[in-house]
């Protein structure tokens, strides 16, 4: 198996402008992905995530700017660079006619080949009939079609954009395993989300992008102020101490019900101090990527 | 599956958005539709009628029509040919016809089958609307689409100066040719479980009807009412107008319709009558290489045509024994059919040339793939891999050639095949089968301008169909409307020696050659230049 020879980021976009007649997609975008890292790539829905793929695969040519992948040029490489990475679109349209099996093979060997073992693999994990034709697939079967014809191939760098949308919990989960093990490795993996929660479990570091700016690129630890949960609870007394805590922000009462975030590396004191109070009910969900928008960066972003 | 245990849905609500959604989505390629249909019936009117401007004319065209098996395939049983009107209503009704029948049929499936095909349905049916909303809002726009384009082409017969009666009568006929063909749509959409079946079934079905109209006015039998297109000429507008015989395309549609909605109560949503059986879990070897994909894209399409080809080759090479009866008998149908020397090669020569034509209009829609792939998101999977844009276009383009040239070839071997059997010489079997394959350069040329299209201006590429329709209106009106050499030449079939009648001149096939591998050339170079669209 070859990996990464050339050295340095596996991905390099600076000043990246991409223009759709009045729309600017990209609007001076920056992205570096090191070489045997999983990158998170958040954003919510139309924040240019597909369209920093799609210059990536060379199907969009920038306005300006300059990118690199794998140590070539996306647009003029195009051919030869895909035969080292392997594309999970978002928006999976298989050829109707066709059954799941047969655009696995197609497209592996378009590809420049597939591993075996792990197309049998992956068929059994994502439990995927690969002898139904395409037209007849649910969106979730659909995603799983691209998925395994993505993964099946051994190779220095998977771009994954929205991998997960349609998919099951048991699924998304069983896709976690795989980018681990495609991590452990040694492949490059950048995977684009809109759902924090999938990035943060995945994620070496993580760029968020927001109406076609990278606004923020860190470790997870660089952006645990990023990961508060949010807790709803109500207590036999009054939830008064609670606003005095360290890492808790935003408590609001009403009903007898405090409703609260609190920073991830201070929630396990929230939780005992809410539990002394005498719990009634508890819910505490993390924050959705548009709330932590809302908060961040104080605007409504479309869904 | 909605529950149909509200009261007050009656299966129909929201019928009427459905209708100002379709007539909006269409407020461009409709109106061409109509007015192109209508601008071809009103020139050719005014050319027949400026042609045959004396008794003596009009006596002589009667008299040659009487005779002519190949001018009744086509043009049905020449009623009135005495008259003026009668003239004009022979020369322009089937062609007014079929294009009615064509319009309708696009116009259904891109609305049902199409839709449902590109989950645009999906999305609209989950919001408030009736089941049948979309098959009766299609069914409106068609029918409406069906009488204007009958009281346009009345106008226009008008215009000509026919009186008034007779061409509203015309123009119900061709307004009642559009409703029927419309309902045949609707439940061929019903059939099939794709957008590109339910077209198939459906020209078929227009192709098949007109054959069997055209064979049953040639032998003089009872087949040539079995068609709307015989309904059509039989009501006799220009003649002892026959009212009644508007009937038979109410009561066909009636049934076409009982039997759409049989169908549709028999099928689920998404899918075909058909179901769906289970495929190969590994792909076989034609299938990993792109051409392989491009062809396997096309097959049922390439099938289609074949089977159309080879059956209308046959019927034509059968007729060439009766051009030779036709010939001993009144010499003068000899100068009507070409004035060639050889009545027979001439015959041929005329029917290959057409034939070719409508040959193209498969090697266009093929060449198109390349924009349906890059459309619908296809060529976005394709080329993430190790396929380079050149090797995409290339591939699908070589399917496009190995397409055509088999289409072509199949025409030559079913003509040439069938005159051998009738005649028991088989003296023209080669020199058809040569003939067939010679014209494919100037087929090929229009599908290098449609590759030049979709490299270079990829919105425009819709425009490759105007050459094609150019060499349409040519080779079926030319010789009436008297075209000058420099609008003749615009048509690629024009420059190509009229085999086998004339001798064989490798010159201008290869200069339209050339021609295909510039414009291919030009049209890859624009393809890697630009964006890629995206489904």
């Amino acid at each position: 198996m070859t990996r990464a020879t050339t050295s340095g980021p596996a991905i390099e976009m600076q000043q990246i402008v991409k223009t759709f007649g009045p729309v600017r997609a990209l609007d001076r975008f920056d992205l570096s992905v090191e070489a045997g890292e999983v990158h998170g790539f958040l954003g919510p829905n139309g924040a240019g995530k597909s369209t920093t793929m799609r210059i990536l695969l060379g199907l969009l040519r920038p306005d300006s700017g300059a990118a690199t992948l794998l140590g070539g040029d996306p647009w003029s490489q195009a051919a030869e660079l895909h035969r080292r990475l392997a594309y999970v679109p978002g928006e999976v349209n298989l050829w109707p006619n066709l059954t799941g099996g047969e655009v696995i093979d197609l497209l592996g060997r378009m590809r420049g080949g597939l591993d075996e073992a792990r197309r049998a693999d992956l068929l059994e994990r994502f439990e995927l009939d690969p002898s139904r034709k395409a037209r007849t697939y649910s969106k979730g079967n659909r995603q799983k079609v691209a998925l395994v014809a993505g993964l099946a191939s051994r190779v220095e760098l998977y771009l994954l954009d929205e991998p997960t949308s349609g998919l099951d919990p048991l699924m998304a989960a069983e896709f976690q395993r795989c980018v681990h093990e495609l991590k452990a490795e040694g492949a490059t993996i950048l995977l684009s989300s809109h759902i924090l929660a999938e990035v943060e479990a995945l994620a070496d570091r993580v760029s968020i992008i927001r109406a076609g700016v990278n606004v923020q690129t860190g470790t997870l630890a660089d952006l645990r102020h990023l990961t508060r949960t949010t807790v709803i609870a109500e207590t036999v007394e009054a939830a008064t101490a609670i606003p005095d805590l360290p890492g808790v922000h935003q408590p609001r009462f009403s009903d007898g019900r405090v409703t609260f975030e609190v920073d991830s590396d201070h929630l396990e004191l929230a939780m005992t101090r809410l539990a002394e109070l005498g719990l009634r009910s508890l819910q505490a969900h993390p924050p959705t990527l548009e709330e932590l928008f809302l908060r961040e960066y104080g605007e409504e972003v479309a869904t | 599956m909605r529950s149909s245990g509200e009261t007050t849905d009656t299966g129909l609500t929201g019928t009427r958005h459905l209708i100002r959604l379709i007539l909006r989505r269409d407020r461009i390629r409709l109106p061409i539709w109509i007015l192109g249909l209508t601008t071809v019936i009103w020139f050719s009117a005014s050319a027949v009628q400026s042609v045959y401007n004396t008794p003596a004319k009009i006596a002589a065209y009667g008299a040659t029509v009487a005779n002519s098996a190949v001018g009744k395939l086509f043009a049905g049983i020449p009623y009135d040919v005495d008259t003026i009107g009668g003239i004009t209503a022979y020369e322009v009704t089937a062609t007014a016809g079929i294009g009615a029948a064509m319009m309708v049929t696009f116009l259904v499936v891109r609305h049902t089958r199409g839709e449902e095909e590109a989950y645009t349905a999906e999305l609209l049916r989950s919001t408030v609307l009736g089941r049948h909303a979309a098959i009766v809002a299609t069914l409106t726009v068609a029918a409406g689409a069906s009488l204007v384009l009958g009281a346009l082409d009345a106008l226009a017969l008008a215009a000509t100066g026919l009186p008034w009666t007779d061409t509203a009568a015309h123009g119900l006929a061709l307004a009642g040719v559009g409703l029927s063909f419309t309902a045949v749509a609707v439940a061929a959409a019903q059939v099939t479980a794709s957008a590109r079946g339910a077209l198939g079934l459906s020209i078929a079905a227009v192709l098949g009807l007109f054959v069997l109209r055209g064979w049953g006015a040639a032998v003089d039998n009872w087949l040539v009412w079995t068609a709307p297109f015989g309904w059509q000429e039989g009501v006799r507008p220009f003649g002892e107008t026959r009212w009644w015989l508007l009937a038979p395309f109410v009561v066909f549609t009636a049934v076409m319709l009982a039997l759409a909605s049989w169908l549709a109560a028999n099928r689920d949503f998404g899918a075909g009558l058909l179901p769906p059986r289970a495929g190969r879990p590994r792909a076989t070897g034609t299938l990993m290489h792109p051409v392989g994909l491009a062809l396997r894209q096309q097959r049922g399409q390439l099938l289609g045509w074949a089977g159309g080809v080879v059956v209308l080759g046959a019927t034509f090479g059968a007729f060439a024994t009766e051009v030779i009866e036709l010939v001993e008998a009144n010499p003068e149908i000899g100068e009507v059919l070409g004035g060639a020397d050889d009545v027979v090669r001439g015959y041929f020569a005329y029917m290959i040339n057409f034939m070719a034509v409508v040959i193209t209009g498969y090697a266009i829609s093929s060449a198109l793939r390349l924009r349906h792939e890059e459309s619908a998101g296809h060529a976005e999977i394709t080329l993430a891999t190790g396929i380079s844009r050149t090797r995409w276009a290339l591939s699908w383009l070589c399917a496009t050639v190995i397409g055509t040239l088999t289409v072509l070839l199949l025409m030559g071997l079913s003509s040439g095949a069938v005159d051998v059997l009738v005649t028991g010489e088989p003296d023209l079997f080669w020199p058809l089968v040569w003939a067939s394959l010679a014209t494919a350069p100037a087929v090929l040329v229009l599908v290098g301008v449609t590759v030049l299209l979709h490299g270079v201006a990829p919105r425009m590429v819709l425009l490759a169909w105007a050459p094609f329709a150019f060499a349409l209106v040519y080779t079926y009106l030319g010789a009436l409307l008297d075209f000058p050499d420099w609008a003749a030449a615009l048509s690629p079939f024009w420059h190509l020696p009229q085999l086998p009648v004339e001798d064989f001149d490798a010159t201008p096939g290869l200069v339209l050659l050339l021609v295909t591998g510039l414009a291919v050339a030009l049209g890859i170079w624009g393809l890697r230049r630009r964006d890629l669209g995206t489904g």
